[in-house]
């Protein structure tokens, strides 16, 4: 087969091999060339399209922030909604329409820290919702603040000496909350965290799928961290695949050792479930 | 509970107002004086095959609501104060994807968390700009548990018809007074579903409105693939961030209810015939106005009552129209005036306004409306 | 007042005693059997957990527009501190009920119609203290005309938790008997 160039994919008919899951006409998208987010969310298209699920039966919501704009760029039913509410606007759809996958695509940012309470309530609950967070541990749309993801010491644009207050281990706090599903990869580890994502949509329950992200424009230059590339060969160099280790064991020191693996995959009865037991579905007049 | 006569609650009765006309959906956090509606909700929803879920605060019950009424269904969630403030972010949300869905906020008295168990009426401006940025709402207001119960029917025909969140104001008195609340067969009741366009999805754009400016929907998972956001977008739903657009969309946001004033107003007028001091209240305060409504007629005084059922849009023409051909508006509101300057704006300098106040944690007895009429 | 039915009631008592429930029973007598008008307003908060607690209920032909009572025509007391409370704001020749071991009433009060019942002893010897309020409900029948005694059976019947209906009755007919004895001057 002829590879296809940059000039070919410039002019048609040469298109993304997933342009049946992108708005095509909002291209170009707004984030920054070396940007990771880009990674995330190809990863996550290639997996609904592996899936065999029908696209209809998607629908992608984000909340307030660069990798909240994913929402806009998907083909499928999608909601942009307000800054860290994804999750309970996804919890409203998803108890409306329960049979559809209901993925909520957003930033560190928004799902932990203006969003930190609805995400373990979600939890909880064992929601049936995938949630992809891109973690690049920082705000990166308003320029590089630090977040409750931001690690200790690092510099951003509001913590210029260095940040004094500790990060949150989300993978562990999602375990500690209750999730049925918990897995963390980097932006390198792009066909991993691909059959991640696909074995979310196929969990029953509250799925989380952590990806450590750079963010070379604002977190990267804030703390030196080189160039696009040098990151990912840095996370290269550092991460360390821990498959079933404990989450309060994943260790993420992303001057270090950043491990890597799915840390949780267990049955326990969703929402859904433990409603239905409590109310059984009534049979429809006439039915069997 | 169809064709029965109840004596209940008014919070009870509002929840039975959502049941009646087909709410399937509640999320919410507990908030005196408001708990009661959730709790009434949280037993018969189960029963009609809805869903009520118990949000970990206002923030997520509003987003919640969005959430389920773009999934279909008709969704409602209930506060007061406190929760009311936290719901504005997501109010704004709603209104800028345009999505069906009632708020009912049983008023108590503040600033902050003041008098959780008493009642005021404070919450009128909030409801009408409480969200960030320029916008138009419809929010009603009712006396009574039976007009709790009717108006929560007109609130979800409202919000259906406008796509838009609607608002339920009532108050501690209102929402916590057991009274005789006739509930009709639920198929005498006037239910309006929201618009549900009939295009195929090559040709449907989400934000395309019909001849009254407003868009109808669809049904996510039906293949529309549909986009919806809190930024300013244009007619296919996607962010653009330019003034022309801006105003393209704030248009259709504003003149879908302006332009449909007169379908959406509703008052009632009492002893106006040949009335020359005309009282406007609405809420609880409509009672002990009422009250002294008659006791004005007995010694003498030509009054009359306009009470306001839709508090916005203001009924403006109507105020309007009456400024020049009486002697004074009286207006008692449990605050320090606020439909009190809506009256005024509309009376135009053409008559003598007198605001009767109250501080909030109790109702006006009709003496001191009385005594305000009568002085005028 | 216009068409004669008009009554302000206030029931009073602490947390716990059916004070509520019994301002509902009365107005559902009222609307729902006796087809005329009534508001029930309650005291809320931490009193309706143990502490003092009263509910005002308004019985009319008219439609009520002020629903709060400021002078009832009739009182029910059922502990010390809700009598205090409440004694002063009942009108002259306002009628007066209370448990018998549970208020001890002012002597010489001779503005207020007033009777006595051990509700709460008689209660107790039905097998649950808990329907006194019951029992003060059908003495309320027997001495005043507020509402129809048919009707408050029937909303007692409705009202009280399923299974206890029966009991409930029966409270009610003790205290109705001991109303009507008290009112021929045989009790």
């Amino acid at each position: 087969m002829k590879k296809q160039g940059l000039k070919e994919l410039n002019g048609m008919p040469g298109k993304h091999p997933l342009s049946d899951l992108l708005r095509d006409d909002r291209m170009p998208h707004i984030w920054c060339p070396g940007c990771d987010i880009g990674t995330v969310f190809s990863s996550c298209l290639t997996a609904i399209h592996e899936s065999n699920i029908d696209y209809n039966n998607f629908a992608v919501i984000s909340g307030i922030g660069c990798s909240g704009r994913a929402a806009g760029y998907v083909k499928l039913d999608s909601f942009h909604t307000t800054h860290g509410r994804a999750i309970p606007f996804a919890t409203g759809l998803k108890i409306a329409k329960p049979k559809m996958n209901i993925i909520v695509f957003s930033g560190d940012g928004d799902l932990f820290t203006i969003g930190g309470n609805h995400f373990i309530h979600a939890a909880r609950r064992n929601m049936d919702l995938t949630i992809i967070c891109v973690n690049n541990f920082t705000y990166g749309m308003t320029g590089g603040q630090v977040a409750s993801s931001t690690p200790f010491n690092a510099r951003t644009s509001t913590t210029p000496d260095g940040n004094f207050e500790r990060p949150f281990n989300l993978a562990y706090m999602a375990a500690a909350a209750g999730a049925a599903y918990v897995a963390r990869w980097t932006t390198l580890h792009v066909r991993r965290l691909t059959n991640s994502i696909l074995e979310a949509f196929n969990k029953k329950g509250f799925s989380f799928v952590e990806v450590i992200s750079s963010c070379p424009t604002s977190f990267g230059r804030k703390n030196k961290l080189g160039p696009p590339l040098h990151i990912i060969q840095h996370f290269h160099k550092i991460s360390v695949i821990k498959n079933g280790i404990h989450p309060k064991d994943a260790n993420l020191d992303i001057e270090k050792e950043i491990v890597v693996g799915k840390f949780v995959d267990i049955e326990r009865p969703t929402f859904f479930d433990l409603w239905e037991e409590i109310y059984p579905p009534k049979r429809e007049k006439g039915a069997k | 509970m169809e064709g029965t006569e109840q004596f209940i609650m008014g919070d009870t009765a509002c929840a039975e107002g959502a049941i009646a006309c087909g709410c399937k959906f509640f999320a919410g956090y507990p908030i005196t004086p408001a708990t009661e509606v959730a709790e009434r909700m949280a037993k018969r929803l189960p029963q009609v095959g809805g869903t009520y879920i118990q949000m970990e605060d206002e923030m997520a019950s509003m987003a919640a609501i969005l959430g389920a009424s773009w999934g279909g269904l008709k969704s409602m969630t209930s506060t007061s104060g406190p929760g009311f403030s936290l719901m504005m972010e997501n109010i704004g949300l709603g209104i800028i994807m345009e999505v069906p869905c009632v708020v009912v906020n049983v008023q108590r008295a503040g600033p902050s968390t003041g008098l959780p168990t008493l009642c005021a009426q404070g919450d009128m401006m909030q409801a009408r700009w409480g969200s960030h940025g320029h916008y138009e709402i419809i929010a009603l207001s009712a006396s009574s548990p039976q007009e709790l119960f009717d108006i929560t029917i007109k609130a979800f025909n409202l919000s259906e018809k406008y796509r838009l969140p609607v608002l339920v104001l009532t108050d501690e008195v209102v929402g916590h007074m057991t009274e005789k609340v006739v509930i009709p067969p639920y198929d005498k009741i006037d239910v309006y579903s929201r618009r549900i366009s009939t295009l195929p999805p090559e040709e449907y754009l989400p934000y395309v409105s019909d001849e009254d400016m407003v868009a109808p929907m669809v049904g996510i998972g039906e293949g529309y693939r549909i986009h919806s956001t809190g930024l300013t977008h244009d007619k296919r739903g996607y962010p653009v961030i330019t003034a022309p657009v801006q105003k393209e969309m704030m248009d259709r946001l504003i003149y879908k209810i302006r332009n449909n004033v007169d379908d959406i107003v509703e008052y009632e007028e009492i002893e106006m015939a040949d009335a020359e001091i005309v009282v406007i209240a609405y809420g609880i305060s409509a009672r002990p106005a009422l009250k002294a409504l008659e006791m004005a007629r007995d010694s003498g005084i030509k009054c009359g009552m306009m009470k306001l059922i839709t508090i916005w849009p203001f009924p403006e023409k109507r105020i309007r129209e009456l400024a020049p051909q009486v002697r004074g508006f009286v207006v008692p509101e449990i605050n320090y005036g606020q439909i009190c300057l809506e009256v005024e704006r509309c009376s135009a300098g053409k008559t003598e306004i007198v605001l009767v106040s109250h501080a909030g944690g109790a109702i006006f007895h009709p003496n001191e409306i009385l005594e305000v009429i009568s002085r005028l | 007042m216009s068409g004669g039915v008009y009554h302000e009631i206030i029931i009073s008592g602490y947390g716990g005693q059916g004070v509520i429930l019994n301002g509902s029973i009365l107005g559902k007598a009222a609307t729902i059997y006796d087809k005329i008008n009534a508001t029930l307003v309650q005291s809320y908060g931490p009193e309706a957990r143990g502490g003092a607690c009263s509910a005002h209920v308004i019985i009319s032909k008219e439609t009520i527009s002020y629903p709060y009572v400021h002078n009832p025509h009739i009182l029910i007391s059922m502990s010390q501190e809700a009598y205090e409370n409440n004694i002063d704001s009942l009108r002259d020749g306002g009628l007066l009920l209370t448990d018998t071991d549970l208020v001890k009433r002012r002597k010489n009060d001779e503005r207020h119609v007033s009777y006595s019942i051990p509700a709460t002893r008689m209660a107790e010897k039905l097998g649950n203290k808990m329907m006194a309020n019951i029992v003060i409900l059908g003495y309320l029948a027997s001495l005043s005309d507020a509402v129809n005694a048919e009707s408050l059976r029937n909303a007692v019947e409705k009202s009280v938790p399923k299974g206890t209906e029966e009991k409930n009755l029966k409270a009610f007919e003790k205290g109705y008997k001991r109303g009507e004895k008290q009112k021929s001057g045989t009790g």
